[in-house]
C-alpha cells in the first residue's frame, strides 16, 4: 500500500483539505460572529421613556425631531406632500380647558404593551419585540396600512416614494410602513435613543422599565406620570409627565 | 325547477361587443393606474398619512358588501324554500362571485407592495380582522363555486339547500368580517361601534340587490327576453325594506353616537359642521340615497314603473358609495382623541385633507368593469339566465 503520491493526488488532497476547512472556519466564524451581535432580547426588560413636559423646551422637541431624522433617514422625501411626509415624531402644543395651560410634547411610537398595530397586521410584519419594542418587519409588511388605522397615536408613516441613500441600520422601503424604532440599533448596543441623546437636560429620560436601580424606574416612582390613551389599556412603554 | 329552461345569451351583437370593449377599455385604464401608482409610490394619489384608506377603499369594500348581498336572493330560494326566486339563484351566486372579484382587485391592488401578496397568502396572524377576511373571501369564492355547482348540476340539486345554507351562513360571517374591520378600531371615534357589523350586513343587502336588479334587468332587455311584473315587484318590495333598514341602522348608530359624549366631536363633524362630509351625508347618502328611493319604490305613481326601479337601484348604488365615503374618508379625517379634555393647539388635530386623485377613481371603476365583464362573458359560456321569466311562469313557481 506504499503507493507514491502523484502530483494529481496531491492536488485533490489539498482541494479537499481547503474546502473542508473553509468549511468548518466560516461556521466558526458565522457561529463566533453571531454570537457576539446577538444580544438576546428577553421580556426581562422593558424599554421606556419618561418625558417631562414641564422641563421639555420647544427647541429641546425641534432637536429630539432633528436627531432622529438624522439618525433615521426619513424626512428628505421630495415628491410626497407635507402630509405624505413621515413623521416619526411629532412635536404638540395641548393647551388644558379648563387651567389654560399649555404643555409641548415629543409624540411619537408609544410602544404598547398590547399595540394595536401588531394585534391587526394580517401578515406579522407589525411585530413586539420581547423587550417592548414595536418595530414592523419591512420584508412581510404588504403596505396595507391597517396598522396606521389601528394606531392610537397617529404614530406611524407610509413611504409614499422611492428612497435612495438610507441608512444602513434602517432600511427603509416604498409601500411599507414605518414608525419610532426607539432607535433599537443603538439600545441594543447599550446606547440611548438618539431623540434622547439630543436633549441635554432630564427632560427625557429611556431605560429599562423594569430595573429597579435605572433612573426612569425611580423616577417614575415618584412623579405624577400619564400615557397618552390610558383609557385604552395598552400600558405604554413611552410615559409623560406635566401634562 | 324542471320546466325552466336556462340558456346562454348569444353574445355576438354588435352591443354585446361595443360593452365588452368598453368594458376592457377601463379595466385596461384600471391597470394602467396601478402601474403608474406602483411605480411612482403612492404620492401621486390623494392619500396621506392621515387618510391611509381613500377612494380604492371606497370602490373596493362597496363592491365586497354589495358580493355578499347579490347572493341573498339565492339564499332566499335555497334556504327559506321561496320558490320564486329560484329561476334567479344563478345569476344571484354569479354577480355575487363577480362583484367580489371586483372588489378584491381593487383592495389587492391598492397594497403598497403588491409584489408581495403571497406573504399575505402564506403569512398569517391570526388575531387580525384583516387576516380572517382574507380567508372568509377566498372561501366565499369557494363556497359560492359548490353552491352554483350544485344549481348547474341536476344531479346535485337535492344538495343545494345545505350548500346554500352553508353559503348563507358564510356571507352573513363575511360581512361581519367586514364591518369588523372597522368596528373594532377603539381609537378612532367614528369606528369603534360593535354597530358596524350588523349595519355592514344590512347595507349588503341593499347594495347587493340594487346591483342584482340592474343586471338582471339589463341583461333581460339586451336580450330581448321576457321579464315579468311579478318577480320584479317583488325585488322592489324587498329592496325598499333594505333601503328602510339601512336608514334604521344609521340613525341608532348615530344617535347612539351622540349620546356618548366622547363620540360627540365626530357627530358634530358628520351631522352638522363637517363641510362636505356633512353634505355628503345629508344630500347625498340620507336624501338621494334613501329618501328619494324610498319614494320612488313605494309612492303610487312611481310604484308601477321599471325604469323608476332602475332608477331607484342607481340612486342606492350611489348612496350606497357616499356612504362608504363618508364612513371611511370622513371618519378618518376627523382627529382622534389623543387628550382628553385638552385642545390640541399645533401639530395634530385638525381635519385631515384628502383630494382623490385620478388614478384612483380609474382603479375603482375597473373593478367595477372587472365584475361586469366577468358576468357579460359567463352569461354568454353558461346557462345562468332562464330563458324566460314572464309573469306566467313565475306565478307557477310562486304557488308551488
Amino acid at each position: 500500500m506504499n503507493k507514491a503520491l502523484n502530483r494529481r493526488d496531491f492536488i485533490k488532497i489539498m482541494n479537499a483539505t481547503t474546502t473542508g476547512v473553509a468549511i468548518v472556519a466560516s461556521g466558526i466564524t458565522l457561529t463566533t460572529f453571531a454570537s457576539v451581535s446577538e444580544t438576546p432580547v428577553t421580556n426581562k426588560k422593558r424599554w421606556g421613556l419618561l418625558i417631562d413636559t414641564n422641563k421639555l423646551t420647544e427647541t429641546d422637541i425641534d432637536g429630539m425631531v432633528n436627531a432622529c431624522q438624522q439618525e433615521q433617514g426619513w424626512g428628505t422625501e421630495i415628491r410626497s406632500t407635507s402630509s405624505q411626509k413621515p413623521g416619526w415624531i411629532k412635536k404638540l402644543k395641548i393647551k388644558d380647558k379648563a387651567t389654560n395651560k399649555v404643555s409641548n410634547l415629543a409624540l411619537m411610537c408609544q410602544h404598547c404593551e398590547e399595540p394595536p398595530c401588531v394585534d391587526v397586521c394580517p401578515t406579522n410584519a407589525s411585530m413586539k419585540r420581547e423587550d417592548g419594542i414595536v418595530l414592523v418587519d419591512k420584508h412581510l409588511c404588504i403596505g396595507c396600512r391597517y396598522c396606521m388605522m389601528a394606531c392610537p397615536y397617529d404614530a406611524r408613516s407610509f413611504v409614499h416614494e422611492t428612497l435612495n441613500n438610507q441608512k444602513e441600520h434602517m432600511p427603509r422601503g416604498k409601500g411599507t410602513v414605518e414608525a419610532c424604532t426607539m432607535c433599537v440599533h443603538k439600545v441594543d448596543k447599550g446606547e440611548t435613543p438618539a431623540c434622547v441623546e439630543s436633549v441635554n437636560s432630564e427632560a427625557v429620560i429611556f431605560g429599562n422599565l423594569y430595573d429597579e436601580s435605572s433612573q426612569i424606574n425611580q423616577t417614575l416612582k415618584i412623579v405624577q406620570s400619564s400615557q397618552i390613551r390610558a383609557d385604552l389599556n395598552l400600558n405604554t412603554g413611552v410615559r409623560y409627565s406635566g401634562i | 325547477m324542471s320546466n325552466i329552461r336556462f340558456e346562454q345569451i348569444e353574445g355576438k351583437s354588435l352591443g354585446f361587443y361595443i360593452l365588452i370593449t368598453g368594458l376592457g377599455i377601463l379595466i385596461l385604464a384600471a391597470l394602467g393606474s396601478v402601474y403608474y401608482v406602483e411605480h411612482h409610490g403612492h404620492f401621486v394619489t390623494g392619500m396621506n398619512n392621515r387618510i391611509v384608506w381613500g377612494m380604492p377603499h371606497v370602490f373596493a369594500l362597496f363592491l365586497i358588501v354589495a358580493a355578499s348581498g347579490a347572493l341573498n336572493v339565492a339564499s332566499i330560494s335555497s334556504v327559506f324554500n321561496k320558490k320564486l326566486y329560484k329561476p334567479l339563484s344563478r345569476l344571484s351566486g354569479l354577480v355575487a362571485l363577480s362583484l367580489l372579484a371586483g372588489g378584491l382587485m381593487v383592495l389587492v391592488l391598492d397594497l403598497g407592495r403588491i409584489d408581495r401578496l403571497i406573504v399575505a397568502m402564506t403569512e398569517y396572524n391570526f388575531k387580525s380582522i384583516f387576516a380572517w377576511n382574507i380567508i372568509l373571501y377566498n372561501g366565499f369564492f369557494v363556497v359560492v363555486a359548490i353552491y352554483l355547482w350544485m344549481m348547474f348540476e341536476r344531479r346535485m340539486n337535492k344538495f343545494s339547500h345545505k350548500v346554500g345554507l352553508v353559503a348563507f351562513s358564510w356571507r352573513l360571517i363575511l360581512t361581519t368580517g367586514t364591518g369588523s374591520i372597522f368596528g373594532f378600531l377603539v381609537a378612532r371615534q367614528a369606528y369603534d361601534a360593535v354597530i358596524m357589523a350588523p349595519m355592514f350586513i344590512i347595507m349588503s343587502f341593499s347594495f347587493g340587490l340594487a346591483s342584482f336588479i340592474l343586471i338582471l334587468m339589463a341583461s333581460y332587455k339586451w336580450t330581448n327576453r321576457p321579464l315579468g311584473n311579478i318577480i320584479v315587484n317583488r325585488l322592489r318590495n324587498l329592496l325598499g325594506v333594505f333601503v328602510a333598514a339601512v336608514m334604521y341602522f344609521v340613525a341608532v348608530y348615530h344617535l347612539g353616537n351622540l349620546y356618548l359624549a366622547e363620540n360627540t366631536g365626530i357627530e358634530n363633524f358628520i351631522l352638522f359642521d363637517g363641510g362636505i362630509y356633512t353634505k355628503l351625508f345629508w344630500y347625498g347618502q340620507i336624501i338621494l340615497g334613501g329618501i328619494v328611493p324610498m319614494v320612488l319604490i313605494y309612492h303610487p305613481i312611481t310604484k308601477g314603473d321599471r325604469s323608476m326601479l332602475g332608477l331607484s337601484s342607481v340612486l342606492i348604488i350611489i348612496g350606497g358609495f357616499i356612504q362608504l365615503y363618508v364612513i371611511i374618508i370622513g371618519g378618518q379625517a376627523y382627529p382622534m382623541e389623543l387628550f382628553p379634555g385638552k385642545e390640541v393647539l399645533e401639530g395634530y388635530g385638525d381635519i385631515a385633507q384628502y383630494l382623490v386623485s385620478l388614478p384612483e377613481v380609474f382603479l375603482g371603476i375597473g373593478g367595477i368593469a372587472l365584475a361586469i365583464i366577468i358576468v357579460t362573458f359567463l352569461v354568454k359560456f353558461l346557462a345562468f339566465l332562464p330563458e324566460s321569466l314572464e309573469d306566467d311562469l313565475a306565478d307557477l313557481y310562486y304557488k308551488r
